[in-house]
């Protein structure tokens, strides 16, 4: 008897597509004020759970307020401004490695998720995004007869 | 314009933690340092960090900033996709003997950590005249 293993989730493909999605993204948008060469765009970690997701990301020094978090269907975007670093003639610089400007980052989720089950958390620095996939999209199981 | 601050590297230190059996990954947070009117700003991103968990001490002139962060681990998940790794943080500095070392303010606010130098009165550039002869 032929058996094959069928991973029901098939988190490697969409996955791999995920990621160059990803990067697609966030080359078109690099953001409007980005100082410096490149454009510096924060990591993010997922978490995959039977029927949601958690994304974990890193904003130090930003507030609720200069976060701004939209969802629609399985696109998630996220858009923020760090604080202005200090600015004037007087300032002397010897380091400058945290990031500065706009950022704005798009993801695309394996499945739609619904917007009115959605938790965002704010806590030091780290941002915490857990969404709930719609009770109609999830996959339903079916019932097999036997004859 | 002398330099204040000598930095030294301590990229991914990794520390054994003896009871928990596992290897605690430590980095060297990002710093701006910039000067302004006599004081010398350290802005440390040090996300993940709760107010408590946040150490600065000063021995001498080796200033050490370190932050304690508890793994964020959400119950019945598995890690899907990681671009970023979670550890504390450590981060040495030489201070120059200029500072002012009583008057050092420290804040955290929002996983950044705010550190201001001041420079000693003393310290101020004296000007040297110059006689012709």
């Amino acid at each position: 008897m032929l058996q094959t293993i069928f991973s029901p989730l098939n988190i490697s493909d969409p996955f791999a597509d995920m990621r160059r999605q990803q990067s697609e993204m966030n080359r078109l948008f690099t953001g409007s004020r980005t100082l410096g060469p490149s454009a510096c765009y924060p990591p993010v970690n997922f978490w995959a759970g039977q029927d949601s997701i958690v994304m974990s990301i890193e904003l130090p020094g930003l507030t609720e307020q200069d976060i701004e978090l939209t969802v629609k269907d399985t696109m998630l975007s996220i858009r923020g401004t760090y604080p202005d670093s200090e600015k004037g003639d007087d300032i002397v610089w010897h380091r400058h490695e945290r990031s500065d400007g706009t950022f704005l980052r798009s993801v695309e989720l394996p499945f739609r998720v619904n917007p009115d089950q959605i938790e965002a958390r704010f806590e030091n620095g780290v941002l915490t995004v857990e969404m709930q996939r719609p009770e109609d999209d999830k996959p339903k199981r079916i019932a097999i007869k036997t004859t | 314009m002398a330099q204040d601050l000598t930095t030294q590297d301590t990229h991914d230190v990794t520390t054994t933690n003896g009871d928990a059996n596992r290897r605690a990954m430590a980095f060297t947070p990002a710093v701006d340092i910039f000067e302004r009117d006599e004081t010398t700003v350290i802005m440390a991103d040090m996300p993940g960090v709760a107010p408590g968990d946040v150490d600065v001490t000063l021995e001498r002139q080796i200033l050490t900033l370190r932050g304690k962060v508890k793994p964020y681990a959400p119950e019945g998940y598995r890690l899907l996709s990681s671009e970023y790794r979670v550890g504390d943080y450590i981060r040495v500095f030489t201070l120059s003997d200029e500072v002012d070392q009583a008057r050092i303010d420290a804040e955290f606010k929002n996983g950044v950590l705010r550190l201001e130098l001041p420079r000693s009165p003393e310290t101020q550039p004296k000007k040297i005249s110059v006689k012709a002869a």
